[in-house]
């Protein structure tokens, strides 16, 4: 056995070197003999005078590139008005920017003329827009006109088509040939080839347009916007599907579509071909012949079995399902899927040849989408078969980051649409691709605050930085008394003491004059006095005294020890996007009265910090006063008690995430004298006992006196008016608090770096 | 189909049958064979090689004008003009780019020809020398392919970066005369310097029909978007001159221009922005005295001061960029190899490589109207924010605009990622220099989700044999609401688990699995087992933990779900004396780690920590039998850049009843193999991950003076 083994190896063996022997020497032969033959396969040729070769433009040449005989650059810029007009109109050439200077980007709606209803979507629309803090009544303030004309639906064989719409405009004293307007568009054209036609001229108007093809689209001067239904909430929107990060990410199906077939006409092309990949285990591509009135006509023998295999799944169940979903052009380039995708964390697979993406400007779709070619559809399965899983986990989330920042609401949509418009108006004060593309998305971040990325909250670890070391601590002053009060000046001391504290400014809100420097604390550090407006917005104005990325937001009558500020501020430091804070309430939901509860009860959860005693980044402050439509800063200048509340759903609206809640010592329930108010209690200000922090339990019901309650159903009502305005309750609850590492261990008290925080 | 990339093995570590000593012969024949055969077939493919290119070798010593030379009859055929419509879907043919396991598409050159007309009379210069380096760095890209029916993408040899160094006519019968041309379908000219007098047009004048054109100055009109390619106008002084890098810090001037040729008015601008501020504002000229042999490139003047070019480009913080007769301009490239801010002024431009690269970062554009408000605009910008422009500007010529090379490639890239966008290189990469890139995280869970409460944990047991109290932490775990399911890792090859019956009865599926070897990665191996997101690792002795303790880490784990999330705290610490890291288990004020001996994380942590650990730490744990707490803490802390949780007092797992306290106690050698253990993944990490914290997570209402029945986790243990 062993030796004939043997003898079978020795072959083996022998056999290969002969084979090696000979066939390398043919290959050798061959290839010298077919010498002439090699010389087209080979490399780039390295030429011997190849040092030798001139430059392809001479030393001289290059820095010389200019002709003082030319067009001057003004007569230019002139000529080019005349010449990049209509369908190459640009920004520079159809835009006129002089009218943004004055009063900034504001944006005006024509007043709706009686007679002339507007659809649903539409009116969604300007209501948006009159929703935005650009909005302005006045055209003469305006840099951009939105028309109060329906152009939405430009299908003429559709109902909601408006007619004579050029007569129209034309009869408008704004209109200015379409200078500076911005005309929005869902769909246009019609059978048989729905062309971009909108049938009236738009002129020099920026097109928003859904479904807009590269061919037409003026790059830098029209906007694509998504397909959206009539049903897309107006605010708030829902949430996208995906709950969870799942490992691996891959879900029942592997790729899925479910929708019509068109036998002949413009998109045939790649609906006619979506049922080959069907494969009926991981790949779902269903097709129906049905639609349209005239289906049988062109019905062929495939149509029986499709309408039967369509019938079996249901369009939400794969949806919910699947990993990816083929988003194929429709008669139109966009589709209703492509949202409806992108919600449910289905993977976009875009099949739908020179459809100018929404926001593409923007929005850097290869994060969210495979943008797949029409042509290539038999090989879309293999590759995305081929996607690394991690990079899926990647794509899944980022559709719902995009979701949610840019397209889950009508308000959405339009306020990206406005704010890329706003970007072009000076590039030098704009977002860079990347603040798009980040959470929480370029709505969210202002370039007026600033362009650096460094000074926002969100970007520390992505970019490597790291929030500043000092904090400034902000106090609110409303005490009437003339003299500075007890309270203020054991908080500025303890303040001050903390090493992090760069210096104290205090807002005064108060109608007499502040106390002449000489009676404020000698403190090591710069302490400022701001007078206030006297609003209970103002306090969240971001002045330019605040100098650090981190707030310590006060109340005069806070109680609170330089080690509680030093724990809380090396909390911060870990969660500079967060609010981080002493006391704490939370909301819940009251299914009985259908509304929003709000208690300050000690609770096993919490979702506000009180901005009486709490860090966050100054970036708040701007976001607050300049983000936030001025409807809301009144409704809260209105309401007693409410500004906090609203701080705490804006940086939950932005962060998604719930606040932090330090250690607090516990202390004696300070009886301090009920300090007169410079407002009156009409106007709502809270005892002053009840608001700072040594008295976190006092249960709203339990409060005495009208003063107490009213500002509590004052403090429910505001919770519910923002919970309304936002069109969702952003408040996230957490269940958590951070204590020192060694807090009331039973370890000794000299190992301990809070102690004073323990008694 | 094969994918290249995608491996994503779930199944367990597997049982490796013993082989039978009959069989092995077999295989160690079949082996030996299979092996010569190799050997056999690669100095085949190694010998003819060798012998081709020393047949090639006479050719390879040729020179640029012992091309072949093409006499183009005058009435051969003219390529339409350029379509502007053209995008990569209607012009482009994807067919020949096909699907490959690279994604990578395939380039081929045409080969070097002289083209002269009926009258012999050349048509253009041969090849300039950037195009011939151009060429050549194709040639050795990967993207290069020698045969030219694999080929998807087709560069003409015929040199067409200067539109002034060339006959447009015949030009375009050159290209029409091509093998393949076929109305210029997939193919690629390069272009810098378009137009010419007295209009100037911003795209190559030679028609070229459906040819895709990588150009340096286009505009916003004639560039095709997602068809063209925007490229640099190359500066041959990248490569002749040396400025090294220029770290932050003040500069002598704040705005700088440098080109020779301004257009009188924009002159005057400038001159009018100088008399308002002064001498931070320095415009420069040519120098009009200059003695013989001095090049005039060289050298730039203000009055009678003399400065060198580009070095003075480094003295200031911002460099102007003005348009000329054309848009692109060579002095960009210049201003951003002295990482100088260029603030670019020409309306309509296409900056290039704007399809990939954030200008934004990089530069400044200011509106021609607005140059008058060029001094007040800057002054606006953060001084942060300049220094990283500055940052940003070098690195993008150091890797987009330095040589011929770069750009070629560059330009190869884009067309790449458009035909395999599901391959494509992201923005990070394209656009963050390597301090960035090295400095900052990615996280791969960086949506802000907090998991559903009902999804529930997966408790993961790694045990060797110790039965009793293995069966006392699962009736202990069991008792946590949010545990959906339990699996056992049985780590004994020697002995069998317990049988079925004599398993603790839990209201949760209990699963055992059993593996190859007795390592320690089996705690940590993505098991298909794990459906939920969280994982609670645990050894087979921890019983102290409350049932309420557990439940309140899950909801913490859930606020934090890209995070560890464990009891016991750990602090790394520099040793100034011995000058590396050392382990810290004292009671500090400080975590940076917690124990896995009970922690909460991401299933996904165990797919990195299983696949994707750097270095040989994950063997070096195996062997060691140690350190896996340290190398997950590194792991997750170095992708998400984020610190521990360490939640409720506990500070030690050693269980009281315990009575032989085993290997891993907390003896002086323990200690001085975990502070190995952290120096060890310190140099093969590169960094220190590792987060230093202060604080720890308890409920809200923890020892607060409020009735215990009324607290959602009254039963917390000490430490």
């Amino acid at each position: 056995m062993q030796t004939r083994k043997k003898y079978i190896f020795l072959t083996f063996l022998a056999s290969w070197l002969l084979l090696f022997l000979f066939g390398g020497d043919q290959l050798r032969r061959f290839s010298f003999f077919s010498g002439r033959k090699a010389e087209a396969r080979r490399n780039w040729p390295r030429w011997t005078d190849r040092s030798l070769l001139k430059s392809f433009a001479d030393a001289e040449e290059l820095p010389r590139d200019g002709d003082p005989s030319l067009l001057s650059p003004r007569e230019r810029r002139a000529a080019w008005l005349s010449v990049y007009a209509q369908s190459r109109c640009r920004m520079e050439t159809c835009f006129d920017f002089s009218r943004c200077e004055k009063h900034g980007f504001k944006v005006f709606t024509y007043p709706q003329e009686r007679g002339q209803p507007v659809s649903e979507t539409y009116g969604k629309i300007l209501s948006s827009l009159e929703r935005s803090r650009y909005h302005t009544a006045n055209p003469e303030e305006a840099c951009l006109f939105v028309l109060s004309i329906d152009t939405l639906d430009r299908d003429h064989l559709s109902g909601q088509y408006v007619r004579n719409v050029d007569e129209k405009i034309r009869s408008f004293p704004l209109w200015n040939g379409g200078r500076n307007h911005l005309i929005f568009n869902l769909y246009s054209g019609t059978w048989p080839d729905y062309a971009g036609d909108l049938g009236f001229d738009i002129g020099q108007a920026i097109l928003a347009k859904a479904s807009f093809d590269t061919a037409s689209f003026r790059p830098g001067f029209d906007i694509s916007i998504p397909l959206f239904s009539k049903e897309h909430p107006q605010r708030g929107g829902d949430r996208g599907w995906l709950y969870q990060d799942s490992v691996p990410p891959r879900k029942k199906y592997l790729l899925v579509f479910k929708g019509k077939r068109y036998l002949t006409g413009i998109g045939s092309g790649t609906r006619n071909a979506l049922h080959h990949i069907h494969n009926g285990k991981d790949i779902i591509s269903l097709t129906t012949c049905k639609h349209g009135k005239d289906w049988e006509k062109h019905k062929d023998t495939r149509c029986d079995k499709d309408n039967i295999d369509y019938e079996r799944f249901d369009y939400q169940e794969l949806l919910h399902n699947s990993t990816f979903c083929i988003v194929p052009r429709g008669r139109r380039l966009g589709s209703f899927r492509f949202l409806e995708a992108l919600q449910a964390a289905c993977i976009p697979v875009l099949l739908s040849d020179g459809w100018e993406l929404p926001f593409a400007e923007a929005i850097d779709w290869g994060k969210a989408a495979v943008v797949g070619s029409e042509r290539l559809l038999l090989q879309i399965p293999s590759a995305v078969r081929c996607i690394h899983p991690e990079r899926v986990l990647a794509f899944q989330q980022q559709t719902q980051f995009l979701w949610d920042a840019y397209f889950s609401s009508v308000d959405k949509i339009v306020h990206t649409t406005l704010e890329i418009i706003k970007d072009r108006l000076s590039p030098h004060r704009s977002r860079s691709r990347f603040l798009w593309n980040a959470l929480p998305g370029g709505l969210l971040v202002l370039p007026d605050f600033s362009t650096h990325l460094g000074d926002f909250p969100f970007y520390y670890l992505q970019h490597g930085y790291s929030p500043s070391r000092k904090f400034t601590a902000f106090i609110r002053a409303v005490s009437q008394a003339g003299s500075l009060s007890q309270p203020i000046l054991r908080l500025i001391q303890a303040v001050s003491g903390s090493q992090y504290c760069a210096q104290i400014v205090v807002l005064w809100s108060c109608e007499k004059p502040p106390p002449p420097s000489g009676k404020w604390p000698q403190t090591t550090v710069p302490l400022t006095i701001i007078q206030g407006r006297r609003q209970f917005s103002d306090r969240f104005f971001p002045f330019e005294a605040i100098q650090t990325d981190a707030v310590l937001s006060l109340d005069e009558d806070t109680s609170l020890s330089t080690s509680e500020v030093d724990f809380a501020f090396s909390v911060w430091r870990s969660f500079p996007e967060r609010i981080v804070g002493f006391p704490t309430q939370s909301h819940f939901w009251d299914p009985e009265q259908g509304r929003w509860g709000y208690t300050s009860r000690w609770t096993n959860e919490l979702s506000i910090v009180l901005t009486a005693a709490a860090f966050y980044h100054r970036y708040y402050h701007s976001l607050f006063t300049e983000y936030l439509p001025a409807g809301l800063r009144e409704l809260v200048d209105g309401l007693a008690a409410c500004e906090d509340i609203l701080m705490n759903v804006l940086v939950a609206a932005v962060t998604k995430l719930p606040p932090i809640k330090v250690t607090q010592r516990k202390q004696h329930k300070e009886l301090a004298a009920q300090h007169a108010e410079c407002r009156d209690g009409a106007a709502g200000t809270p005892p002053p006992g009840q608001r700072s922090p040594s008295a976190p339990h006092s249960a709203p019901a339990e409060v005495k006196g009208t003063a107490g309650s009213r500002r509590f159903s004052q403090r429910q009502d505001c919770l519910n008016q923002l919970a309304d305005w936002f069109g969702y309750m952003p408040l996230v609850s957490s269940q958590m608090r951070l204590d020192p590492v060694l807090f009331k261990d039973q370890v000794s008290v000299l190992r301990k770096k809070y102690p004073s925080l323990e008694r | 189909i094969m994918c290249a990339s995608a491996k994503y093995n779930t199944r367990g570590p597997a049982l490796i049958p013993r082989m039978k000593t009959k069989h092995r012969i077999y295989y160690i024949t079949l082996f030996s064979i299979v092996l010569l055969g190799l050997i056999a077939t690669g100095m085949f493919q190694f010998w003819p090689h060798s012998i081709e290119s020393s047949s090639d070798w006479t050719v390879e010593k040729r020179s640029v004008h012992d091309v072949p030379v093409v006499k183009l009859p005058a009435d051969s055929p003219i390529p339409e003009r350029g379509d502007l419509s053209c995008r990569m879907h209607t012009c482009f043919d994807v067919y020949r780019c096909g699907i490959n396991p690279k994604n990578k598409i395939k380039v081929y050159i045409y080969s070097l020809k002289k083209y002269v007309d009926e009258y012999g009379t050349s048509v253009s210069n041969t090849i300039s020398r950037e195009y011939n380096e151009l060429l050549t760095a194709i040639s050795d890209s990967e993207f290069y392919t020698d045969d030219v029916n694999r080929a998807c993408l087709f560069v003409p040899s015929i040199d067409v970066l200067n539109q002034n160094a060339l006959r447009i006519k015949e030009t375009a019968q050159a290209l029409a005369q091509l093998s393949r041309w076929d109305r210029g379908t997939n193919h690629l000219l390069f272009n810098m310097l378009p137009g010419g007098p007295p209009d100037y047009n911003t795209a190559l004048d030679v028609p070229r029909d459906r040819a895709l054109l990588a150009g340096g100055g286009f505009s916003t009109w004639t560039y095709r978007q997602g068809y063209d390619v925007s490229i640099p106008v190359y500066s041959p002084l990248s490569g002749e001159v040396d400025l090294p890098e220029r770290g932050p810090g003040p500069r002598r001037y704040f705005i700088l221009s440098s080109q020779m040729a301004l257009h009188p008015e924009y002159r005057l601008e400038l001159e009018a922005l100088q008399a308002e501020n002064g001498e931070s504002v320095l415009i420069l000229d040519k120098c009009t005295n200059l003695s013989d042999g001095v090049p005039a490139v060289r050298k730039r003047c203000y009055k009678n001061q003399v400065f060198d070019y580009p070095q003075v480009l480094q003295e200031s913080t911002f460099c102007v960029v003005l348009r000329g007769a054309r848009l692109g301009q060579a002095v960009l490239s210049d201003v951003l190899q002295a990482g100088c801010v260029p603030v670019i002024i020409a309306d309509s431009y296409i900056l290039p490589f704007s399809e990939v690269l954030d200008w934004k970062r990089a530069s400044v554009v200011i509106p021609e109207e607005k140059m008058p408000e060029m001094y007040s605009i800057l002054q606006s910008i953060p001084q942060r924010q300049i220094e990283e422009m500055q940052r940003q500007a070098r690195w993008f010529w150091e890797a987009y605009f330095r040589s011929m090379k770069a750009i070629a490639l560059a330009t190869l890239q884009i067309i790449n990622d458009r035909i395999y966008p599901y391959a494509a290189i992201s923005y990070e990469e394209w656009n963050d220099p390597p301090a960035v890139k090295w400095s900052s995280v990615s996280n791969p869970l960086f949506l802000p989700l907090i998991p559903p409460q009902s999804q529930g944990f997966t408790a993961v047991v790694l045990t060797y044999d110790r039965v009793e109290s293995l069966f006392r932490v699962i009736t202990e775990v069991s008792k946590v609401p949010s545990l959906s399911k339990l699996l056992v890792v049985w780590n004994n090859q020697n002995k069998n688990p317990p049988e079925d019956s004599l398993w603790p009865k839990i209201r949760v599926p209990l699963k055992v699995v059993r593996t190859a070897e007795n390592k320690l990665s089996n705690r940590f191996f993505p098991y298909d087992e794990i459906e939920t997101e969280a994982v609670l690792a645990i050894d087979d002795d921890i019983i102290m933990l409350t049932s309420d303790e557990l439940q309140f880490g899950y909801e913490v784990w859930r606020e934090f779900p890209d995070r560890l999330v464990g009891y016991p705290g750990r602090l790394h610490l520099w040793d100034h004396e011995m000058n590396k890291w050392k382990y810290e288990s004292e009671w500090t004020n400080e975590v940076s780690m917690v124990l896995t001996g009970a922690a909460f994380y991401h299933k996904y942590f165990n797919y990195l920590y299983t696949y994707k650990m750097p270095g040989d730490i994950k063997n070096w744990v195996d062997a060691h039998m140690n350190c896996e707490d340290i190398a997950m803490n590194f792991l997750v802390a170095n992708v998400t850049g984020k610190s521990v949780i360490k939640v409720t007092p506990r500070k030690k797992f050693k269980c009281p009843e315990c009575t032989a306290i085993d290997g891993l106690s907390l003896d002086q050698t323990h200690m001085v193999e975990r502070s190995e253990c952290i120096n060890k993944f310190a140099s093969v990490f590169g960094t220190m991950p590792l987060k230093v914290v202060e604080h720890r997570a308890d409920p809200v209402l923890y020892k607060d003076d409020f009735p215990e029945k009324l607290k959602s986790f009254p039963n917390i243990g000490s430490l």
